[in-house]
């Protein structure tokens, strides 16, 4: 584990983006997340680790209420954003949506051009004045996406076309260019192999100096060389919240150290 | 222990021989099965094709008529009004001499009598000659040639359909005129051609089979299907996309649900019983018209929309949808800007395989007039052919299948071609689209 330099990572405090409070999930009578707390902060990449059904993903889809098209699901408790709970009834959630960017599991781009992919967001916003103005916001978004330069010539290519790698960091720069204040990752990497995977982890430490992330992963190695603080999960419960050096040398709950050294999961 | 004896790669095992024995077996019956349904679809399409081509081509007499002054306008003075007394029964004497000089021009002698002569053309030829005269009066006194249909039993004959054994006992022709007949085949007078008053034309009376045409059926269908397209189509369409995306799951949208799959296993007939009682009986609209079989068709397309555009809104990945949300999108926006398009394919096909159903469907056009009518005027305008009586190509081919005379019989399946020809091309646009746009993501 020689990738796990974590301990002499310099943490310092930060304001707090994201809090739950008391958050409670339930699918139908399935309880999936049971009273969680936890304060996500700004300019921080989170990572949510867990076994698999632990709820991890539930959670992730809370905080930026995608949860709301499925019928079954009915959410309890606090999540603010910025100190406004975003699931008062006079958020839209569409609004929220803007604030709260969404990058999925399977590299999800629309059949449409690389251009249009980028550019959709901004559209529906309304946050380009002219055509040179989106130009410029889809460039800016492909260049954070870090994919600039291998897709700048065929920008009028389907982005179905591109490789797994290139498809999700399509996906990060389309995320990216509506201006989010939260990026949520739902396990980014799981479809990708290990060089697209290491280009994906290096994207999301640059994103980490605009944007608050929150990563979903199943690889605890990609938790611990990309995220600040590290959330553990199990069977719905937030089982421990720290500081990613901390929850993998020192683990507080022996149910960590337990998943961590490969005993459960 | 005992019996794991070494068995051999090369010989097969009774059991493996019974397995490859039962797989051939199976592979035989699909072939027969398949070779069945071939077959049978050879001899419909040779049948179909073999009794319907005749009715394309129409048997013609080309005759030179004298359009006399002395018969047509006695005061000499081209008076429309006066002209126009003159009723088709004064027409007579001009084309019986056009025969009797034609025979004479061409030396052929006969003993036959006037009525006889005119007995070779059909009973629409002095109509046709009246209504040259009424719009070209100026004509009058010149000699026109013209082209008359030949009676339908003249048109049998050179077709193969009436022989001289078979008009025994027929009052409309007679051996001798069928003598006459083959002299001015002979002699280049009546002549076989394409006839395309069959495709284009107006149905016509029972007495005159060879003027029966389908045109105007046709255009009657193609107006029923402006109506089902025009509200099928939408109407389908949003009911899907409110079910298949918005709407909540629970027992009502169920029942919906399974409502619209039972409605669209609902006999045919019932919707046109449907449509007589709320269309004409209680919304007095007019009977026959095609509006109203356009609305009773629409009825019966509507679930085969609904379900084919389900199955296609259903078929886009949620992925789709997910992403477009991710991305701040309202819930129309991902389904207006990304789920529509991509499934527009094959809401596109369902569309046309519904409308192909429609325009073949003759049982619920019973109820509400349409079959039995004879369509005989060409509707003028777009309203006038909603609005005014009409029917439609299968009610016609059902109504041409009925009458007693067999030359019907061949313009019913020469009709039947016509529509295959439409069903045939709707399907293959159809399987067109679907080719080319099926799986874009």
């Amino acid at each position: 584990m020689n990738d796990m330099q974590f301990t002499d990572r310099a943490v310092e405090q930060k304001e707090t983006k994201i809090a739950a409070k008391d958050v409670n999930v339930h699918y139908g009578e399935a309880h999936a997340i049971k009273d969680v707390n936890v304060e996500i902060e700004d300019k921080t990449v989170t990572a949510f680790i867990g076994p698999s059904g632990c709820g991890k993903s539930t959670f992730l889809r809370c905080l930026n209420r995608m949860n709301d098209t499925i019928d079954v699901c009915s959410v309890t408790g606090n999540i603010l954003l910025d100190g406004e709970d975003i699931y008062d009834k006079r958020v839209d959630p569409v609004q929220l949506r803007a604030k709260v960017g969404m990058v999925f599991q399977k590299p999800n781009p629309f059949p449409k051009s690389i251009y249009d992919n980028v550019a959709y967001g901004p559209r529906i916003h309304g946050l380009a004045k002219s055509k040179a103005e989106l130009d410029e916001i889809v460039e800016s978004a492909l260049r954070r996406g870090a994919i600039w330069e291998e897709v700048k010539d065929r920008l009028d290519k389907p982005g179905t076309g591109l490789s797994g790698g290139q498809q999700q960091r399509l996906c990060i720069a389309r995320a990216v260019a509506t201006e989010p204040e939260v990026l949520l990752m739902d396990e980014p990497c799981s479809a990708l192999d290990p060089i697209a995977t290491a280009q994906v982890e290096e994207l999301i430490d640059e994103l980490r100096e605009r944007y608050s992330v929150v990563i979903v992963t199943h690889s605890m190695q990609q938790a611990a060389r990309v995220s600040q603080k590290t959330a553990f999960f199990h069977l719905g419960t937030l089982v421990e919240f720290g500081h990613t050096g901390q929850i993998f040398t020192n683990p507080e709950d022996p149910r960590t150290e337990a998943y961590i050294t490969g005993r459960i999961g | 222990m005992s019996d794991t004896s070494k068995t051999s790669l090369l010989a097969l095992t009774p059991r493996t021989k019974a397995r490859n024995a039962a797989e051939k077996r199976f592979r035989a019956y699909g072939i027969a099965a398949i070779a069945v349904g071939l077959m049978m679809l050879i001899v419909l399409v040779t049948n179909i094709i073999g009794k319907g081509t005749g009715a394309f081509q129409q048997t013609f007499v080309t005759l030179n008529v004298e359009l006399l002054e002395s018969k047509l306008d006695k005061k000499g003075n081209r008076d429309l009004d006066d002209i126009k007394k003159v009723t088709t029964f004064g027409y007579n004497p001009l084309i019986r001499g056009a025969m009797e000089a034609k025979l004479a021009e061409i030396g052929i002698e006969t003993d036959m009598k006037g009525k006889d002569l005119e007995g070779i053309l059909s009973k629409g030829a002095v109509g046709q000659l009246r209504e040259y005269v009424t719009t070209n009066p100026d004509k009058i006194g010149e000699t026109v040639e013209f082209r008359f249909l030949a009676q339908s039993r003249v048109d049998g004959y050179l077709k193969g359909r009436v022989t001289r054994e078979s008009i025994e006992n027929d009052k409309a022709i007679s051996v001798e005129q069928l003598e006459l007949v083959d002299q001015l085949v002979d002699a280049g007078v009546i002549v076989k051609t394409f006839n395309a008053d069959f495709i284009l034309g107006a149905d016509a009376s029972d007495q005159r089979p060879e003027a029966a045409g389908i045109g105007v059926a046709m255009l009657g269908s193609l107006s029923m299907m402006l109506v089902v397209l025009a509200l099928a189509l939408p109407i389908g369409v949003a009911a899907s996309i409110y079910l298949e995306e918005f709407a909540p799951k629970n027992r009502l949208t169920d029942i919906i649900e399974v409502n619209i799959s039972n409605l669209a296993a609902v006999p045919s007939i019932v919707f046109g019983i449907l449509g007589l009682a709320v269309f004409i009986n209680y919304m007095h609209l007019p009977t026959s018209a095609p509006l109203v079989g356009g609305l009773v068709l629409t009825l019966m397309t509507l679930p085969t929309i609904i379900i084919s555009t389900r199955a296609s809104l259903k078929a886009v990945p949620p992925s789709i949808r997910d992403a477009a949300l991710g991305v701040g999108a309202s819930k129309m926006q991902s389904v207006f800007h990304h789920v529509l398009p991509l499934a527009a394919p094959g809401i596109l096909t369902g569309t046309i395989i519904g409308l192909a159903q429609a325009l073949g469907e003759t049982a619920p056009l019973l109820l509400i007039g349409m079959v039995g009518f004879i369509a005989s005027n060409p509707p003028e305008t777009l309203v006038d052919g909603l609005l005014a009586p009409n029917s439609a190509m299968p009610a016609q081919i059902y109504e041409w299948a009925k009458r007693a005379d067999p030359a019907f019989y061949e313009r019913a399946w020469g009709g039947i071609i016509i529509l295959l020809v439409f069903l045939v091309t709707m399907n293959t646009l159809a399987v067109i689209l679907r080719r080319r746009f099926e799986r874009r993501w």
